[in-house]
């Protein structure tokens, strides 16, 4: 149903349009920095990295517009819910162009090393799935569709799966050649950063279900942590 | 996996610690001659807490409050029927005290009701019809009553002009304190800061909120703003019928109903 006052829908649609926006630059900027990696291309890898400065600028443009709105129109219930969601959807957003603007600079450098295409390859479908499940949970926040966001929430632990097997495919390259060991470490920080893009994934999944529902997704998902795996 | 949060139910009356409530409505009607106000309603008001009730012009949220201290029965062809349990007595009996029960259930109302007498004879005239009190000692009673009223510092040196000088503001906390000064244990405020200014209404917002720790009180407001910053617990009631009661902050975060969730977020009809 619509508010008495217009003018307050208006803001509200305002913030879930930029939002929408900003997410659909986000999902690019990940999937081009990834086809950097595997294509060896430092053309597309500069051009994410200039276009991070537009997800800053609608970051902050959402939280302008959400504090003004808070400020204005003292949203309560759903429309507190969708405000405060919006800015921290907008803050996870952000970070994961962060994340692909790092992707993209290290794209520079391994292009300018000797190709380790086996790994490169990995960490190209590594990539898909992150950004399909980037792409999902956008979807599920432009639709509204709350078990669509739960899916990707459930689904993180082939994320980390993922990062964990390219972890140790990583280290056995650069135990047999050491020659592959800078473009191994930059890639092994690329596959960190996608670990950390799928969290980013999960964080939005998480603050959709509050927005939608009211009520915190709170029950333990499936896990897999490389760490306790390769240090203990 | 709370995947999905339950549909938004028609009503919802959120249950309360039974040892807390002080005042307890119980399947409660009210006519005005055969017009039905109030349906069916039950509420229970929890003891040293501010409970709101809010809703549309009309949804009855005043007629309940007036239902709580028999108020309506200074009018002919006004009839309540089911049960207000007040410490364990039923207050719609016939043969209840009514005088004695307005002493110990007061009410502010919306625009203030100073009587045409000083400051000092305000505050003391309800104590005079309950309790006969020597000088120095109603002089304590007016003092304690306007300094909880929090209207002392600002009328200590013109005690003896008329009420009636005082501002809006002023006024309104003076009849809060000559409802305080028979000493009460419920406070009925119906939209007590309607007719004041944003200073003046905050300083009867602190007035309250400081009242809070010794007194039950109801507070009818169309000020969803003060609902929210007063009260432990909130009502919603529309054409007659509560339809949501429960923590306030649950009501302004999650409201569990479409009808709350539409009036409070201002998307109403």
């Amino acid at each position: 149903m619509e508010h008495t006052l217009r003018a307050y829908d208006e803001d509200l649609d305002a913030i879930t349009a930029e939002l929408a926006r900003m997410g659909g630059l986000a999902e690019a900027e990940v999937a081009d920095s990834i086809r950097a990696i595997a294509r060896r291309n430092v053309a597309l890898a500069q051009t994410v990295i200039s276009r991070d400065a537009g997800l800053d600028a609608m970051e902050m443009d959402i939280e302008r517009k959400a504090i003004r709105l808070i400020a204005l129109r003292q949203p309560v219930a759903d429309d507190l819910r969708r405000t405060v969601a919006a800015m921290k959807v907008s803050m996870n957003l952000e970070r994961i162009g962060d994340l692909a603007k790092n992707i993209a600079k290290r794209a520079i450098v391994i292009a300018q090393s000797e190709p380790v295409t086996p790994l490169t390859a990995s960490i190209e479908r590594m990539g898909e799935l992150v950004t399909s499940r980037l792409k999902d949970v956008l979807d599920a926040l432009s639709s509204r569709e709350v078990e669509r966001a739960v899916a990707v929430w459930s689904l993180d632990h082939e994320v980390d799966e993922h990062y964990d097997t390219i972890f140790r495919e990583l280290l056995t390259y650069m135990m047999g050649d050491p020659r592959t060991i800078t473009a191994c470490a930059h890639l092994l920080f690329v596959a960190k950063n996608l670990e950390r893009i799928g969290d980013h994934a999960t964080n939005i999944a998480e603050i959709l279900h509050y927005e939608i529902t009211g009520v915190e997704l709170t029950d333990e998902r499936p896990k897999s942590d490389a760490l306790q795996r390769h240090d203990s | 996996m709370n995947a999905l949060a339950p549909a938004p139910a028609d009503t919802s009356v959120a249950a309360i610690d039974k040892s807390t409530v002080k005042l307890d409505v119980q399947n409660l009607d009210f006519f005005y001659g055969r017009n039905q106000a109030l349906k069916g309603v039950s509420i229970p008001f929890a003891a040293n807490s501010v409970t709101s009730l809010i809703g549309p012009s009309g949804c009855g949220k005043s007629t309940l409050l007036r239902a709580l201290n028999r108020m309506y029965a200074l009018y002919p062809g006004q009839k309540a029927t089911g049960k207000i349990i007040f410490d364990g007595e039923d207050i719609l009996k016939p043969g209840v005290d009514l005088a004695m029960l307005r002493a110990k259930i007061g009410m502010v109302f919306q625009k203030p009701t100073p009587f045409p007498m000083s400051i000092h004879d305000n505050v003391a005239f309800g104590v005079r019809l309950y309790e006969t009190l020597g000088k120095a000692d109603m002089a304590g009673r007016v003092e304690e009553s306007l300094r909880r009223a929090a209207l002392w510092d600002e009328v200590k040196d013109k005690l003896h002009t008329s009420g009636l000088g005082l501002s809006g503001g002023q006024q309104q906390r003076l009849c809060v304190a000559r409802c305080i000064a028979v000493k009460p244990e419920i406070l009925l405020l119906d939209e007590p800061t309607s007719a004041l200014d944003p200073i003046s209404s905050a300083k009867l917002e602190e007035t309250v909120t400081q009242l809070k720790a010794d007194y039950t009180i109801v507070i009818v407001t169309h000020n969803l703003g003060q609902a929210a910053r007063l009260s432990k617990f909130t009502g919603f009631m529309y054409l007659g019928e509560l339809v949501e009661f429960g923590e306030t902050e649950g009501m302004f975060t999650h409201p569990l109903t479409t009808r709350a969730s539409d009036y409070i977020t201002g998307r109403f009809g």
